[in-house]
Parts: C-alpha cells; sequence; structure tokens
C-alpha cells in the first residue's frame, strides 16, 4: 500500500518575500505571558536572547506530525535546533507518508499530536468542524497579522476564525524545460497561451513531441492532472468563477470547467504532443510525476508543466537556473496582462494548548523562522519577514518574483481547499480516468455526484 | 546503533511479561479454594481471551453499527443515509461488482487450482520439493506479492525493451504490449490472479494432505470393482475431502474480503480496481466520511455472514455428535 | 489424534528432492509416480516461481540494468550488485531505506506477540473444550464469528483506550498509559493479539476437544486441577496444533501492514519493515533497484522459517480446521 499523498507539497518552495526585516524581528514574537507561565530569559543559556519570549517551558515536549519525510524532514529538524536548544522544549518530529490517514485516525482515536502541518485547508476546515483544532493563541495571530497577506491568512481560518498560521508554500504555475534545447533550436519563452500551443505545434511539426507529463503518486494519483485543470480554470474562466468552482456555488461539470478540462485535453490527450519519452496518452496516468520531467535532460522532452518542487526530482548534478541545464517558464494565460498563479502551502494546526505548544505555534510563524528555515535551503514561505537574501537557488527566486508581481493573481491550489472526498478522492481518480480515455462531461459528471450534501 | 538497546529491552520486557502472565494464571487455577474452583479456574482460562475479543472486536463491532446511522462527525442521526449512499452513487456500483468478482474467483479458482495440482503431485516424484515452490507465495507479505507483481505487469512503449515479463510474453509472441493495470474490468482480472498465486500453494497443501489421507481401503475396494480414474475421483476421493475443500474455501473467502493491501499497492483503487475495504479505508480515514465507512463495514461483515452461518451449522452439528 | 495427521512430508525447500511421503498410519500405500504427473508438477512449480525470481534476480542487478530491460537479460549477460542491498539496508541518506532499524522492529513486534497469542488461545480452546460450563457451544461460535469483524473499524476504539484510558461516566477506573519511545511496542502488541484469538482459538479448539476423553476423565478422577490437567496432558499433545498456529501468527504479524500502520504509524523507532516497504513503493515511483532488494529482504525471513516448519503447520491444521 502505498500512498505518498502529496508529495509535491512536501516542497515548500516559494514565497512572497517583503521587507527585510532582520531577526530582530522576533520580538513581535507572540507573548504567551498571559499563560502565567512564561518568566524570565535569565534561564536561557548564552547566546539565546532571541528566544526569550519562548522561555519559561524547559523540559517540556511538543510532538509534530507532518507528511514531510526523508531529506526535507532532516531540514525541518535541522531548522528547530536551536530553538530547542535556547527554550529546552524538546519537539519529535514524526512524517508520514500516510498523514491525511493518519492524521485523521490520530485524532479520532484521542492520540492527536499537539501539533500538525496541514497542506489542505479542506481538511483543516474538517478538523475545526470536528472541534478538535485549537484557536491560534495571540502571539500568533500577532505574526500572521503582521507578515502574512489577507489571503493566506483567509486560508488558515474558519469562520472569520484563525485556527492555523502559514508557513511554507509553493508555486505550481511553471513549465519546465531546457533552456540550452531552446536556444539550440530558436525557440522563445512564450508570453501567452496562443504563443505556448503554437510552440507546440511547431515543435510536434519538427516530427518531435513537445510536451511529457505523468500523473502517477502511488494512491494519490490523479493530482498532477488536477492542478492543470486548476491552472487552466484560472485561465479560461478567471479567478472569480474559479472561486466559484471550489467553493460548490457552480456545479463541477459546469460549462467552463468543461471547456478547462478540454483545454488541458488539447495537449495531455493530444497524441501528436504526448507523452513524449514514455509512450501515448495513455502512459501519463502510470508514469510517476517524479520521473514524468526527465525526459528533458534527454533531449526527447520540450515542456513539462509542474510545480517550483519539481527541482528537487532533478538527478543529483543537473543545474537548475536560467542558463543552466533545466528552468521553468510561468505557464502563461490568455493575454500578457493577466497573471493568474497557482499554488500550495502548510498551515500549523494545534491539537493541544499547553503553553509549549503554543511557543513553538508561534516560533513557527515569526519572520525569524521563516528565516532560518530558508537559510538551510530549499524552501520558501509566503511570510513577508523573509529576507530575500536568504533565499539562493534560482527557482525559488524566480518563486518569489512571480508571487511578489503586483499583477499577479494568487490562487491556492482547489483540489486542497474541496472537501476531501473530491480534492483528495474523486477528482484524482476522475482526472486518472479522463487520461485513462474517459469523455470529459462523464467523468465531470462522475465527480459532481460525488460531491458531499453535508 | 544506540537505538537498538531500548528496542531489544523491549523485547525482553514482552517475553517476561509472557511468563509472569502464564505463569500466574496457572498459579491462580492450582491454588483456587475448593469451594468453587471449578468456576475460578474456568474464569482463569477464559476470562483473558474473552475481555481482548471485546475489548479488541466485540464492542468495536458493535460501535460500527451505530456509527453507520450516523453523519460524517458522529453527531447526528441520518437514517438509512448512508446505506442509501451506498448503492446509489456511481462508483459503489463498480466497487460492488469488483468485490463480488474477487469473493466469487478467488476461492474458486485458488481452489481449483490447488485441488489439480494435488492430485497430480500425489503422481509425481520430487514432490516435496514442487509443493514448497507452489507453496512459497503463501510466506510472502501481500505488499511484497503486489511489488512482485507490478513488476510482472510493468509496461513500456512497444519500441523499448520491455522489462515486465508478462509484456514481453506478448511481444515475443508479436502482440502489442499491454496495459494490465490499466484497462477495466480486466484489470480487476489480473489483480486478482495475484491473490490466487498466493491461495493456491494453501489449498494444495491442506487437500493434498487430505487425500493422503483418504482411506488406503476405500480405495483398495474401489479399485478392485475395476473403476477408472475420473470415476475414482468423482466418487471416492472427492466425496472423502468435501470437508477439507469447505474449509479451504472459507478460509480463502474471509482472507479475500478483508484483503485490501493487494489493491491498494498495485493501482491505489483506481483505473476502476476499488473494492469494498479499499473503498471503507478511503472513506473513513481520508475522506472523513465515519458514517459512509462505517456503512461499507457493515456490508462487509453482511457479505461474510452467509459463510458464517454455514460454517456455524457445520460446528454446531459436529459438537452435537460428540 | 488419530484422524488427520496425515504424514506429510515436505522438506525444507531442500535442493534435493526427499523420498515421497511414508505414512505413519500403519498401513504403507504404495506410490505411483507416473511421468507426466512428474514433468507436470515441475512445470507449475518453476512458474509458480517464476514472479518471485524475476524479483530476487532483479535485486541483484544494477539500477541503469533494471531500467534498461528485462531481467532474463541477466542470463547473457550477467552483472551482479550488492548496491541495492547495502542502500536500502544501511545507506545513512534519509531518502534511501535504511532498512536493518525496520527489520529489528519487524522482530520486536512478531515475538512477544505470538507467544502472547498462543496461550491465551490456548488456555481459551482449553476452557471451552473441557471444562463443562452452560452456553459453551455458544461461546465458540461467537467466538468464530468475530473472525469477519473488518479489523479497519476496531483501530479507532483500540486506539481510545491506549490515549483515554477506560472510564466509566467521568470517572477513569483505568488511566491511559503513558508509552513513549519503544514502549509504543506494547500497544502493537495488545492489537495484534485481540486480532488474532478467533482464528487461534478456533484452530485449537478443534485439536484439543478431539483429544480422548478418557485421559482427562482418568486424570479428573485422580484430583487433578485443570492446570496440571493441561500442562502435563494436554500440551504436550496438541505440539503440531501449536505449531501450526505460531506459524499462522508469525506470517500474519511479520507481514502485516494495516495494524502497524495504524499503531506504530511512520515512527522509524517502532514502524517494521512492511511499513516502511510499502513507503517506498509509493515514493520511489520506479525505483525498482530499491523496492526489489527492499521487498526481498521482507520476504526472507517468512519464506526461510515457513519452508523449515511447513509440515508442523499441516498437521496442525488438519487435525484443526479440517474436519467438516
Amino acid at each position: 500500500m502505498t500512498a505518498r499523498p502529496l508529495n509535491r507539497r512536501r516542497r515548500a518552495a516559494a514565497g512572497i518575500v517583503g521587507l527585510a526585516l532582520a531577526a530582530t524581528a522576533c520580538g513581535t514574537g507572540g507573548s504567551t505571558a498571559s499563560e502565567g507561565e512564561a518568566d524570565a530569559d535569565a534561564s536561557l543559556p548564552a547566546g539565546c536572547e532571541d528566544y526569550a519570549d519562548y522561555a519559561g517551558s524547559s523540559g517540556t515536549e511538543v510532538s509534530m506530525y507532518t507528511s514531510i519525510r526523508d531529506i526535507e524532514a532532516d531540514r525541518y529538524v535541522q531548522s528547530f535546533e536551536e530553538f530547542e536548544k535556547c527554550t529546552g522544549i524538546t519537539i519529535n518530529y514524526e512524517g508520514s507518508g500516510e498523514f491525511e490517514a493518519q492524521l485523521n485516525v490520530k485524532v479520532q482515536g484521542g492520540n492527536a499530536p499537539d501539533i500538525a502541518f496541514i497542506p489542505q485547508p479542506g481538511l483543516l476546515q474538517r478538523f475545526v468542524q470536528a472541534g478538535k483544532v485549537m484557536e491560534v493563541p495571540e502571539g500568533t495571530a500577532e505574526n500572521v497579522e503582521e507578515f502574512w497577506s489577507e489571503a493566506w491568512k483567509e486560508y488558515g481560518s474558519v469562520d472569520g476564525k484563525l485556527y492555523a498560521a502559514p508557513m511554507g508554500a509553493n508555486v505550481k504555475s511553471y513549465v519546465w524545460y531546457s533552456p540550452s534545447q531552446f536556444e539550440e533550436a530558436g525557440y522563445e519563452v512564450p508570453t501567452t497561451l496562443d504563443e505556448l500551443m503554437a510552440l507546440s505545434d511547431e515543435i510536434a511539426g519538427s516530427g518531435k513531441k513537445p510536451w511529457c507529463a505523468g500523473i502517477e503518486s502511488g494512491d494519490a494519483t490523479g493530482w498532477p492532472a488536477t492542478d492543470w485543470v486548476e491552472d487552466m480554470m484560472l485561465r479560461t474562466a478567471g479567478a472569480e468563477t474559479y472561486d466559484q468552482w471550489v467553493n460548490h456555488e457552480i456545479p463541477f461539470n459546469d460549462d467552463a470547467v468543461v471547456e478547462a478540462v478540454d483545454a488541458v485535453g488539447a495537449i495531455l490527450k493530444n497524441e501528436k504532443y504526448v507523452n513524449a519519452g514514455f509512450g501515448d496518452v495513455r502512459s501519463i496516468a502510470t508514469t510517476s510525476f517524479q520521473d514524468a520531467g526527465t525526459p528533458i535532460l534527454e533531449g526527447e522532452c520540450f515542456l513539462h508543466r509542474q510545480a517550483s518542487f519539481y527541482a528537487n526530482q532533478w538527478p543529483e548534478g543537473t543545474t537548475v537556473a536560467e542558463d543552466g541545464d533545466v528552468f521553468a517558464f510561468y505557464l502563461p494565460s490568455e493575454s500578457e496582462d493577466s497573471k493568474p498563479v497557482l499554488g500550495g502551502g502548510e498551515f500549523v494546526a494545534a491539537f493541544a494548548d499547553r503553553p509549549e505548544v503554543q511557543k513553538v505555534q508561534t516560533y513557527l510563524s515569526s519572520d525569524e523562522y521563516a528565516n532560518t528555515k530558508a537559510e538551510i535551503g530549499d524552501w520558501i514561505s509566503a511570510n513577508t519577514g523573509l529576507d530575500v537574501a536568504n533565499v539562493k537557488n534560482p527557482i525559488d527566486q524566480l518563486s518569489v518574483e512571480t508571487l511578489q508581481d503586483e499583477s499577479a493573481e494568487f490562487r491556492f491550489d482547489g483540489s486542497d481547499l474541496m472537501p476531501a472526498a473530491v480534492g483528495a478522492g474523486s477528482f484524482w481518480n476522475g482526472m486518472t480516468e479522463w487520461i485513462n480515455g474517459a469523455e470529459t462531461k462523464q467523468v465531470l459528471d462522475g465527480i459532481e455526484e460525488s460531491w458531499p450534501s453535508s | 546503533m544506540n537505538e537498538t538497546q531500548p528496542k531489544l529491552l523491549m523485547l525482553m520486557y514482552g517475553i517476561i511479561a509472557f511468563f509472569a502472565v502464564v505463569g500466574i494464571l496457572l498459579l491462580v487455577v492450582d491454588r483456587a479454594p475448593k469451594r468453587g474452583r471449578e468456576k475460578v479456574q474456568l474464569v482463569a482460562f477464559l476470562a483473558p481471551a474473552l475481555l481482548l475479543l471485546a475489548v479488541g472486536l466485540l464492542i468495536p463491532a458493535i460501535r460500527t453499527v451505530i456509527l453507520s446511522f450516523k453523519g460524517p462527525f458522529s453527531d447526528t442521526w441520518v437514517g438509512l443515509d448512508n446505506y442509501a449512499w451506498m448503492f446509489t452513487n456511481g462508483d459503489s456500483r463498480r466497487i460492488l461488482l469488483n468485490t463480488a468478482a474477487w469473493v466469487v474467483l478467488v476461492p474458486t479458482l485458488a481452489t481449483t487450482v490447488g485441488l489439480l495440482y494435488a492430485i497430480v503431485i500425489d503422481k509425481a516424484r520430487g514432490e516435496a520439493f514442487a509443493k514448497a515452490l507452489v507453496f512459497m507465495p503463501m510466506a510472502i507479505s501481500l505488499v511484497g506479492a503486489s511489488i512482485i507483481w507490478k513488476f510482472v505487469y510493468t509496461v513500456r512503449p512497444a519500441d523499448d525493451n520491455q522489462i515486465g515479463l508478462a509484456n514481453q510474453l506478448l511481444v515475443l509472441v508479436g502482440l502489442e504490449p499491454y496495459r494490465f493495470l490499466q484497462d477495466p474490468p480486466w484489470n480487476t482480472l489480473f489483480l486478482i490472479v495475484i491473490l490466487i498465486w498466493i491461495q493456491a500453494g494453501f489449498a494444495m497443501v491442506i487437500l493434498s494432505a487430505a487425500i493422503k489421507a483418504v482411506s488406503a481401503d476405500v480405495i483398495e475396494a474401489a479399485r478392485l470393482d475395476g473403476v477408472n480414474a475420473w470415476q475414482m475421483f468423482r466418487n471416492v476421493t472427492l466425496p472423502s475431502i468435501r470437508p477439507a475443500v469447505v474449509v479451504v474455501m472459507v478460509t480463502i473467502t474471509i482472507t479475500t474480503l478483508k484483503a485490501f493491501d493487494i489493491v491498494r499497492t498495485t493501482t491505489g483503487g483506481q483505473f476502476e480496481t476499488g473494492v469494498v475495504a479499499t473503498a471503507l479505508y478511503d472513506q473513513a480515514f481520508v475522506f472523513g466520511e465515519v458514517g459512509k465507512g462505517s456503512a461499507l463495514a457493515v456490508l462487509l461483515f453482511v457479505l461474510v455472514l452467509p459463510i458464517v452461518v454455514y460454517q456455524v451449522g457445520v460446528l454446531r452439528s459436529q459438537r452435537e455428535i460428540r | 489424534m488419530t484422524t488427520a495427521a496425515a504424514p506429510v512430508s515436505s522438506q525444507s525447500g531442500a535442493a534435493v528432492a526427499p523420498p515421497a511421503a511414508v505414512p505413519m498410519s500403519g498401513r504403507v500405500k504404495k506410490k505411483l509416480t507416473s511421468r507426466f504427473a512428474t514433468v507436470t508438477a515441475v512445470v507449475i512449480a518453476v512458474l509458480w516461481t517464476v514472479p518471485t525470481a524475476g524479483l530476487f534476480i532483479s535485486s541483484f542487478r544494477p539500477a541503469n540494468d533494471i531500467r534498461a530491460n528485462g531481467w532474463w537479460n541477466f542470463f547473457t549477460d550477467p552483472a551482479v550488485t550488492l548496491d541495492n542491498y547495502s542502500e536500502v539496508l544501511f545507506s545513512t541518506s534519509a531518502g534511501s531505506g535504511q532498512l536493518a532499524g525496520y527489520f529489528l522492529n519487524s522482530v520486536v513486534i512478531t515475538v512477544p506477540t505470538v507467544l502472547f497469542a498462543l496461550a491465551l488461545a490456548a488456555f481459551a480452546a482449553y476452557a471451552i473444550a473441557w471444562i463443562p460450563f452452560r452456553g459453551a457451544s455458544w461461546v465458540f461460535i461467537g467466538i468464530f464469528a468475530l473472525q469477519i469483524v473488518p479489523l479497519q473499524m476496531a483501530l479507532v476504539p483500540l486506539l481510545r483506550l491506549f490515549s483515554e484510558g477506560v472510564s466509566i461516566g467521568e470517572t477513569n477506573i483505568i488511566p491511559a498509559p503513558e508509552l513513549i519511545g519503544a514502549q509504543r511496542f506494547a500497544t502493537v502488541w495488545f492489537a495484534h493479539v485481540c486480532f488474532s484469538l478467533p482464528i487461534g482459538i478456533f484452530l485449537l479448539h478443534n485439536f484439543i476437544s478431539e483429544l480422548p476423553g478418557e485421559l482427562m476423565e482418568a486424570a479428573r478422577m485422580d484430583g487433578a486441577s485443570h492446570s496440571r490437567i493441561f500442562r502435563q496432558i494436554v500440551l504436550p499433545l496438541i505440539g503440531p496444533a501449536l505449531a501450526s498456529f505460531a506459524i499462522f501468527q508469525f506470517l500474519w504479524v511479520w507481514n502485516d501492514l494495516l495494524v502497524a500502520l495504524i499503531f506504530a504509524g511512520g515512527n522509524p523507532q517502532v514502524a517494521p519493515l512492511t511499513v516502511r516497504l510499502a513507503e517506498l513503493a509509493g515514493t520511489r515511483g520506479e525505483e525498482f533497484q530499491r523496492l526489489t532488494s527492499g521487498a526481498f529482504i521482507s520476504i526472507v525471513v517468512p519464506v526461510i522459517i515457513f519452508l523449515a516448519l511447513q509440515r508442523y503447520f499441516v498437521r496442525g491444521l488438519l487435525a484443526g480446521g479440517l474436519k467438516g
């Protein structure tokens, strides 16, 4: 049994980096003094002055449960080291590939972790409705107010109350390509959807297939295709209709959705375009998303739409840069004037309100933590207190630019906002069947039918 | 390796606990006062098991039935809504059909293959060796077996080298590579093959032993009557091993209904391969639809019920005879 | 024990085929072998083994070879490497498996579970069979029926037991145990033992109830307690049944994924091999070099134990469940 749901989110990459508020700003960190616990920085070891706000819980433990494993998990553990040393709070980190199901079981079983990183606002909402998630403490709320945009705050809130502070972020509206290949063949990075299609035709005309894709991902198979649809919805139907669709204010089989899916089909179901390096259209369904872009390196494939975190999937030794082996360009919209951006991120939810838990929560929402974590590498937050100088690799910088762009219209991954039965169920399955040969209308009718009534 | 020590310590504690529990139980039974001794002994022997069964299975089963009449957060009563949903939504039909295919095909085919092999092997040399090979998949976890077969079914484009055995064979005889796991409804059949592969060995070993246990006198007598091989099988062997066949089929059926590892590891329930057990897990744990998940669990329970009722009938007649 | 214990001589998968079955029932059955049957048997046996062999061979091939062509090319172009194994077993890189630690976890989970299940099931089976009480039949039938409770639904209530203890109303009569680190093995043991009792009691009862009643009667006349009868008369006689249930239980626990997933989670301190393997299968996509070697490591222990002990397995089962 497999299942790495949502590997995609493990890669937090981009963020809105605003003003460079350096480490001094940690003074805005939450005051847990109201708990009557925190007193005295005197107890802090030398060199820990920055952690004064989190003092007073030495010797306590906080359990943390996430979907992030392997190397990125090590980076998280590393990012807590100083905090742990200074405050005496031990953070027990556990990453699981069965995160969604396991979190459900733990919470239902009365065994909830103190803190969970939840990548789906939809899932967060469900736990809130079940009365399991604590409202954020004052300090965290202040941090979110200060460092995050209204939209991000909204994603962590239910009925106007903030339950989880945002943390990492990533950008999904990217097309990966090989800059050197493009130069050699004289291709230009397209700036509108029409140009993109024209480029695809041009490559197809040269006897090669332009696109490679793969949506296999254990029992989360299908999610890359849902990202495609979401990106297209933003482009063909616009952000407002997108919001209505995500909130089920228009049916899932609305004409606007049909149009968007067919626009995806014009690429993914076009035998002339796909599946470079792997076979025919249906091979998309069995190609793992990790492998899907690799034919670009061998010159077999030219275009691969995948999020910023795909940077981690290239084989060791691949240079990811604008003048390197591979890089990404923004998936263009119908005109250069509109710039919708699809992205995702994690939210820090607490299932306990002990003072040490709240301290960790507040620390994670601080600009100081964002900088510490970003410096370790391959991670970006939408925290505006994040210093741009700490973001070193080019794709993360591009993500930052994309998100910072005033004209860009950011939207959260729709399947993460929908009820899990759709967003982590029928939508994935439906798109897999669609790739496998099913008709658009029939698939969308099926998904519409599966939308939970309550 | 400083992680090893606490684990080994825990292992030791476990074993010590085992001896402590067993020792105390036997001691209680030994030292029981004369009056009511029988009762004390009965309780000491039976109570621990019954307690664990109640906690681990009986109470959860009752709770599940109750939850199946409630909403997703178990705080509202919804009557039969979850059951209605189960039989009306589009995916369910596929899931129920698939489950039916599994329950019908795995026990019958595994038993048939096992029986045929048991008969053949009865007359073959190198019996033990051949048996061990066919029996071996039984020891492999369903996850391991799924990985093995996923590898067998792997497909590559027609002009590439195939790395999966099944498609290599197709290519060898001049056919196009086939997507074994991707084409409903046939993909369910190819998944069923995996469980048959595992269970046929079990059926074979049990039935083979049963065949050997058929009284030599009976066989001798039949042979003197001049019956041919088929008649021998039909009229002598089969009736003698019928109870064994039934038990094998029942055991395999129960295994089949519960097994969801294969579907989850190979296709994750995609490509219309979902079964009740995978849908149950998704609804209850992934989608947070506890009510619907519970209703599916009850369905699973009801599906096995006829088998248990039948088996209970057999058991009761046995116990009465004794 | 008069009935079934039909002699099934199966040797431990050794390459040398042992002589055919030697019945112990006193009568010697002549074994009629036929060449056709032998050939068919061997062909099918080989066919049955090919998928596993493919995995085994692949696990020794270099990663690039596995991707480039089928494992059968190994015979024309043999290239052997142990890299796959050293990588999944010992590599310290977080993404590669680190199966050695998980392997130990599997052992720590399995051994006590098998011991407890055996003891508790044997006690209960004996009580039902030989301590007369009203409703014994119904208790037995009830236990048998519990086999069909879908495990999935038993998980959450059991978890609650561990996290909240037992309460009546507002009073907590048994507090929740504080389990940290390796102590969490205890919850996995508990769950496994609960789930294994129905089949265990069923198998052992069928065997124990077949023991000759005169033995028990005689001992009772001498004033022996049930404890003594159990230890001195029953235990020595039910060896085969205990062995077969022990093997069953061992395979079930070692190969289990669901229970481990819920009670041990992905925690490397307590999670068994199957959990890690499933993770690898999911996240590593098509990286067959890790999958094949990882799968083989998880397979090898149960297969060895199983092949070594299979004759007991069959003997115990036959006397038990197979007397319809």
